[in-house]
């Protein structure tokens, strides 16, 4: 590899060519403050606009000072990051975003999690030598997931790196010029207006509160208190293993067992898993793979528990929508159930069920108001929390949540297989699939349920996995941009996959827009793959066929998969949408 | 509102025909949108919401893209604009002698404030920074015709004389410096 030397507040390095100054001071353990840059490593997302200019050191005979994000070593270059004149002009660099930001620190929904923030109390700023004109612009409260206030954005571009680039939705850009200039959709239109998919990857990445999720925690908060409700909750897979780090546990460590004892704590009524309505989703989702394939039926077949991936679908590919499964997603699955099925059970009116989900989605949010997911006129679920959302609720609540001793689930909606915890991650879905396809249209047992071919993180992924005498053909993608490439060759007709899953988030749901934020420590990320996996792994039961709960769910509600009870309840349908 | 519409756009089919061919015509078209936007311009007059809409569904790249290109430079307008572009010049040289009294007069006789179009779609009113025409000050343009020691009075005859179609403006028209 070819290498340049350079010098660095006086300490001597070779660095690889084409290395920026901020990586080589890396190199040396040498800090520098920095706030637009993020680079997701390992996932090929990088954001280097240079604008918030917080990154600038000194280089010896250069007249002005430059960013150390996106600037490259050269041969010679004798670089000084603690030089006065540096640090005085980073100083600046910092004291000017702040002189134009609402300093509302203590009830903003960022409060110990902006990096803005974080910069100020680093360097040490507590008077701003600057007062001018302050932006003035409206919230854009018109969704049901995120809420944008352009006040507090630093134009940093993340998330417009992330809806452009990675996702390819392409909602939001720079608009207009100058001190008017602001990041929004075309035509200054609400969010609710566009084709956003609501990923929420804008607000993973956003350094300060300029982009956050619609918080429901006081929502959640009066159900619990209304003594006429019976309020029930349902945990996604993903949160199991990312909540943790709120409560300075390490990333990747499982907290199932806390997950259900926390809940019963705080007042729900019941305490259930959505695992459970994986095993669900994989029996409607495998018949229809196996129908589809012995009748001639359209293929590939698509996931469709991905909510954003449905409005990218819906968007984007308005000409495909026979394609995708009409399967409904766990979430709403659950929903379903518990207004149905456990309503009969308990003999309670379903009008006094709130049905609450903790989600790592912000996409989730909008996906429990569709219209085409109502059963009689009503929604499925009532309310969704992000894994954030529910992180705060336990600590206002003082939960001792890394030593809260496990508990299970509650019957009749609690059992779960290791096949149901793998949707959390890019790959899951698909095996769960795979696991039951397999027994189902062989009529063999699978001895070995772990297919290693599907897993990992590249973005886009390909198998051939053999059943029988049949080989099936996988696609897997996740990030929207990935997903579009797969959705493409089927709209040309080259498609030779006959099932594709589709996640919308980096990593799948354990990336989701509303988990703990991972401020571009993308190793987190993997070390919640890693755990989800374990946790597959230490199930006793792997398949989801083999969910007792799941199976007395048909023998007495619902009958046959893909059944005509199942369809009513469990599939749903999709709408064509413009792209704007 | 969940799903977006697109309102149809009352344009002649020959210009929108005149656009088309001009975007075939590029080998290069999602990189040349700076040009294309140059052209509806020409084409339409301006560049409302719709036709932005239609260009960025034309050269598959979202319409937030468009947008934010158009509302960027300010030669794009989004607005109707006159059948003339009244330009008067604020900066500093012609504020001291007196611009703003001539801007005034200028509301008044047109009926708008700046960035507005006269009723009679006869003029676009814009307040601009520096022309570049310090001597003449006070200064403002007229399309691309520049007049210059202005007075309330003065300005006033020249939209009125513009108004009669009596355009003969070269007796108060100067070359800018």
């Amino acid at each position: 590899m070819e290498t340049v030397k350079i010098t660095i507040n006086d300490i001597e390095l070779r660095v690889p060519k084409g290395r920026t100054i901020l990586e080589a001071a890396k190199m040396i353990d040498i800090q520098i403050p920095t706030l637009c840059y993020l680079n997701m490593e390992g996932f090929h997302i990088a954001n280097q606009t240079s604008s918030c200019r917080v990154c600038l050191v000194e280089v010896v005979g250069r007249a002005a000072l430059v960013p150390s994000c996106s600037e490259k070593v050269t041969e010679g270059m004798v670089i000084r990051t603690d030089s006065a004149k540096a640090v005085a002009a980073r100083r600046m660099s910092v004291e000017l975003l702040l002189s134009n930001h609402p300093k509302e620190c203590l009830t903003c929904q960022k409060n110990l999690e902006c990096e803005l923030q974080s910069l100020a109390q680093r360097l040490g700023i507590t008077d701003i030598g600057f007062e001018g004109e302050m932006m003035n612009y409206e919230i854009d409260h018109s969704s049901l997931s995120l809420v944008k206030n352009p006040n507090k954005c630093i134009m940093c571009r993340r998330c417009e790196t992330m809806c452009n680039e990675v996702q390819t939705c392409g909602i939001l850009s720079a608009i207009s010029r100058g001190f008017d200039a602001y990041v929004g959709p075309a035509f200054h239109l609400d969010m609710v207006d566009t084709s956003c998919t609501f990923c929420g990857q804008c607000v993973a990445v956003c350094p300060t509160g300029a982009l956050t999720e619609v918080n429901n925690v006081r929502d959640v908060v009066d159900a619990l208190n209304d003594p006429s409700k019976h309020v029930v909750a349902q945990v996604a897979p993903a949160i199991r293993v990312a909540i943790g780090e709120m409560f300075d546990m390490d990333p990747g460590t499982i907290t199932t067992g806390q997950l259900a004892t926390s809940l019963r704590r705080l007042g729900f009524d019941g305490v259930f898993d959505t695992d459970f309505a994986a095993d669900l989703t994989i029996l409607e989702e495998a018949s229809e793979l196996v129908h589809r394939i012995k009748h001639g039926g359209r293929l590939p077949i698509l996931t469709s528990c991905c909510p954003a991936w449905v409005r990218f679908f819906e968007h984007q590919f308005p000409d495909l929508l026979d394609v995708p499964s009409t399967c409904k997603s766990p979430q709403m699955m659950m929903g379903t159930i518990v207004k149905t099925y456990y309503a009969e059970k308990l003999n309670i009116d379903p009008k006094d069920l709130v049905v609450v989900s903790i989600m790592p989605c912000l996409a989730k949010k909008a996906e429990a108001a569709r219209m085409e997911m109502d059963v009689d006129s009503m929604h499925n679920v009532d309310l969704v929390l992000s894994t954030r959302e529910f992180g705060a609720m336990l600590k206002e609540a003082g939960t001792n949540f890394a030593h809260l001793p496990s508990s299970d689930f509650d019957s009749i909606l609690g059992e779960s297989t290791g096949a149901a915890v793998i949707f959390g991650t890019t790959g899951g879905v698909i095996e769960a699939a795979v696991r039951t396809a397999y027994e189902w249209l062989t009529g063999e047992v699978l001895k070995n349920v772990n297919f290693e071919q599907l897993r990992g993180l590249e973005g886009i992924r390909s198998a051939t996995v053999k059943i029988g005498d049949m080989d099936l053909n996988i696609g897997i993608a996740h990030e929207l941009g990935n997903a579009r490439k797969l959705l493409e060759e089927i709209r040309q007709g080259k498609s030779h996959y006959h099932a594709i899953e589709i996640m919308a988030c980096p990593g799948g749901c354990i990336g989701g827009g509303g988990q703990p934020y991972h401020h571009g420590d993308m190793e987190i990320i993997r070390k919640r793959q890693e755990a989800i996996y374990r946790e597959d792994a230490g199930k006793t039961k792997r398949k989801s066929h083999e969910n007792q709960e799941v199976l007395k769910l048909y023998e007495e509600y619902l009958g046959e998969p893909y059944g005509e009870m199942a369809h009513k309840l469990l599939h749903t349908k999709y709408t064509a949408k413009d792209r704007i | 509102m969940e799903t977006t519409k697109s309102t149809a756009m009352d344009f002649s089919k020959e210009t929108l025909k005149a656009l088309d061919d001009y975007i075939e015509s590029l080998d290069d078209k999602q990189g040349l949108l700076i040009h294309i936007l140059h052209k509806a311009q020409e084409l339409f007059g301006y560049l409302p919401q719709d036709l932005q809409l239609y260009i960025a569904r034309k050269l598959d790249i979202p319409a937030a893209k468009v947008f934010g290109v158009v509302s960027f430079y300010s030669f794009f307008a989004q607005e109707k604009r006159g059948k003339h572009n009244v330009s008067i010049c604020m900066g500093t040289a012609c504020f001291v002698q007196g611009a703003e009294r001539v801007y005034d007069a200028l509301r008044s006789a047109l009926g708008v404030e700046a960035g507005g179009t006269s009723e009679d779609g006869l003029f676009t009113l814009n307040a601009v920074r520096c022309i570049g025409a310090c001597g003449l000050a006070p200064v403002a343009l007229i399309d691309d015709k520049v007049f210059g020691h202005l007075s309330e009075e003065k300005i006033k005859d020249i939209i009125k004389e513009y108004r009669e179609g009596m355009q003969d403006e070269d007796q108060y028209a100067e070359s800018a410096v």
